[in-house]
């Protein structure tokens, strides 16, 4: 087991490197090889009209003008012990981790994403609970009295949930239950200055969120437990004379909710690196909603940061299946 | 009809219905029919059979011919589960006195592991694959035993120790993928007797293993048997494992029995022409390489379009042999041949003599 988690963190780790690796020929090998030259590049990370000498401080300072894998090697380096940016008059001291510099808002990227962070977490862990919750507890009932008014309903609903777009459910429950019946606030509060006003303003967003996200698990939960109650070692449970309800907890669930431990380590992983579409309709300033601005601004740095945190969230997460599935099941240590 | 008193074997004549049973086990008419889009599947169609404590019941027959399906009725396994409103079941299953077919789930989910028990074909996938070994058969005892888990641990131990597995103590913490296939049939057995059961069915418990381990398995259960007292029903489709363990056997074909009797009647004066037919494609080592293994020519029944008549009558090569005037659409009703050895056929008894001594038996 020990020899198991040691090699699952060494593959996440080389894993994580070959991530970065890519991401950063994405933003840097990629324009060069579409022919653009290293003012031309240097341009874009600045704002309209830039000045000669703008162009020169923001080729150095990301080494524009150096071969890709010095650059590579300069912002891993500033990752792992900071980076100092010259900029004429003045130098920023970027703190580890640095993750890039905003060259058009004059601010270090990572203060930025630590400061959202809390937000999409909140945002992703409330909902994970009661999509959770729900999901899974709907596709059980549902397995167990499959073509009951029960399961069609539940179906039905969840049939809606995956296709109702997250721009109407979450406009439509802003407009009713925020604007127009008041109950629930707008402005996020962190769950550490007042945890009651904290969830309130995020009950909508987790709702919408959920919504979507418990009507996959309520699927994926009623096929893998309908698929795992006809297996024979059901027959074995019952055989044995164990209570039907102890039949499905104990035998059955273990049994069906292992594949979903799978995707919900990448929902949650791909949710951290930013929930876009819920974020900008409810206006959460998390990370998701700050790659948005930066896509928008079309401001490289922030983009390529967030781009690793959701890299990092989803090889973390994985890592965390990996280790998971291994306790829950016993036939995956061996290989 | 033959008189009752005469049938003390463990394979008797059924008893009316409603009669309180005489047999630990008795099985009255049992019909198991499954609603589906195409039909009714009439998987057990009319089947009685009675089994005493102490004694082997083979059941035997080709695949489909509701060799389960009767098994996991006895064991009240088929109202359970999302399926399980749409099973109808009629007929009586009268185990040490009590009625199953009528009694209410909870009633036989009590009795269940408990007073019987049941082995299936394939351990790897009837053990569930995220628990210990030990831990399934502690999860066995403790449905009907209020003890400890160090007790019931102590009790599975002892059992897979029992059942020859070595090291009981280091395997007993395994997990069913770490054991061979027949360790795991082992250790299913001793899950099985964990409560002492006093009916134990095994359903195909050696085909999923190589021939070396079938026969040892057969033997511990023979073995256990002696030990125990318990009455066996060991289902199969090789008549050969039946030779070696069972009292009795009960041939089934289409859902219905077509012949029973003590074993050594139908191995030597079978009456049943689908009987021949399972003789004949039965392989033996004694036999030539050229003339064995003559299969039962022709499809199983449909089970939603029974036949009329006699189902086997299609295959059958004796169809057309006059029957003093019986049709071919009428039913062969079970029938005493000879001392507790009943048959479902219409031939006469000299016809059925002479075919057996004169065209089958040499060949055999
Ligand atoms: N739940 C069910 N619904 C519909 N049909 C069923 C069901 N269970 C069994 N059957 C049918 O009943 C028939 C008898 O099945 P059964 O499993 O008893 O055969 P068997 O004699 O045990 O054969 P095998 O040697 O292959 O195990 C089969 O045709 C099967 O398809
Ligand atoms: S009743 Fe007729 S068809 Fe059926 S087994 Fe006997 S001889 Fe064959
Ligand atoms: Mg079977």
């Amino acid at each position: 087991m020990i020899s198991y988690i040691i090699r699952r963190t060494i593959a996440a780790l080389v894993l994580l490197l070959v991530v970065t690796a890519v991401t950063f020929g994405i933003f840097f090998i990629l324009p060069k090889l579409a022919g653009q030259t290293a003012d031309q590049l240097a341009q874009q990370y600045i704002g309209k009209n830039p000045t000669p000498e703008d162009i020169a401080a923001v080729k150095a300072n990301l080494g524009l003008d150096q071969p890709v894998y010095v650059q590579y090697w300069d912002f891993v380096k500033g990752i792992v012990s900071g980076a100092t940016y010259d900029l004429g008059p003045t130098t920023v001291r970027c703190d580890a981790p640095c993750f890039g510099y905003s060259f058009k808002d004059h601010i270090e990227v990572w203060p930025q994403l630590t400061e959202r962070l809390p937000v999409t977490l909140s945002l992703a862990v409330g909902a994970a609970v009661l999509w959770l919750i729900g999901g899974i507890a709907a596709g059980v009932v549902s397995a167990l009295k499959p073509g009951s008014f029960f399961d069609r309903s539940a179906m039905g609903v969840a049939l809606a949930g995956v296709s109702l777009p997250m721009f109407f459910t979450g406009q439509l429950a802003l407009l009713l239950f925020s604007y127009k019946l008041e109950i629930f606030g707008r402005t996020y509060v962190p769950f550490t200055e007042n945890p009651s006003q904290w969830a309130n303003t995020l009950f909508l967003p987790w709702c919408s969120l959920a919504l979507l996200y418990s009507a996959i698990y309520a699927r994926l939960t009623r096929s893998g437990m309908l698929e795992t109650m006809s297996e024979d070692f059901i027959r074995t449970a019952r055989a044995k004379g164990l209570r039907e309800r102890k039949v499905v907890v104990r035998h059955g669930l273990r049994a069906a909710l292992t594949p979903l431990v799978t995707v919900f380590g990448m929902d949650i992983g791909l949710l951290l690196g930013g929930a876009v579409i819920t974020e900008t309709v409810f206006s959460l300033h998390g990370i998701g909603e700050y790659a948005v601005q930066a896509i928008t601004a079309n401001d490289l740095p922030p983009i390529l940061g967030v781009t690793l945190l959701a890299a990092f969230f989803v090889v973390f997460m994985n890592l965390v299946v990996d280790l998971l599935y291994a306790t829950i099941d016993p036939r995956v240590r061996l290989s | 009809m033959t008189d009752l008193s005469k049938t003390g074997a463990a394979v008797g004549e059924p008893v009316r219905a409603g009669e309180p049973p005489r047999a630990f086990l008795e099985v009255r008419d049992l019909k198991v029919h499954f609603p589906t889009d195409d039909g009714l599947v009439k998987s057990v169609d009319g089947l009685s059979f009675q089994l005493e404590k102490g004694r082997t019941l083979g059941i035997v027959g080709e695949s489909g011919s509701g060799k389960s399906v009767t098994s996991l009725a006895v064991m009240g396994l088929h109202r359970l589960g999302s399926r399980g409103k749409n099973v109808q079941m009629s007929g009586e299953i009268w185990l040490d006195g009590k009625e199953l077919v009528s009694a209410s789930p909870d009633e036989v989910r009590r009795m269940r592991g408990r007073q019987m028990a049941m082995i299936f074909q394939d351990p790897l996938s009837a053990m569930h694959p995220y628990y210990t070994v030990g831990n399934q058969i502690v999860e066995a005892y403790r449905v009907h035993n209020k003890v400890d888990k160090k007790t019931a641990r102590r009790r599975a131990v002892e059992l897979l120790d029992r059942v020859g597995i070595p090291e009981p103590n280091k395997r007993v913490d395994m997990y069913p993928h770490e054991f061979s296939g027949g360790m795991r049939q082992r250790a299913m057995i001793a899950m099985a007797l964990v409560n002492n059961p006093e009916l134990l069915i095994a359903d195909e418990p050696t085909t999923a293993l190589d021939v070396t381990v079938q026969a040892q398995i057969l033997d511990l259960i023979r073995d256990l048997q002696k030990e125990f007292g318990s009455a066996v029903v060991i289902i199969t489709h090789d008549l050969g494992v039946v030779a070696e363990i069972a009292d009795d056997i009960l041939v089934m074909y289409g859902g219905r029995c077509v012949e029973r009797g003590p074993v050594d009647k139908i191995f030597y004066e079978p009456s049943h022409p689908y009987t021949w037919g399972l003789l004949g494609s039965m392989p033996r080592i004694d036999r030539a390489q050229t003339d064995r293994l003559i299969p039962v020519k022709g499809q199983p029944p449909s089970l939603i379009n029974v036949p009329t008549g006699c189902a086997f009558n299609p295959r059958c090569p004796y169809a057309d042999v006059p029957k003093g005037g019986i049709t071919r659409t009428e039913r062969p009703e079970l029938h005493e041949v000879g001392g507790g050895h009943f048959t479902a056929c219409h031939l006469s008894q000299e016809d059925r003599t002479r075919i057996w001594t004169e065209e089958i038996a040499p060949k055999l």
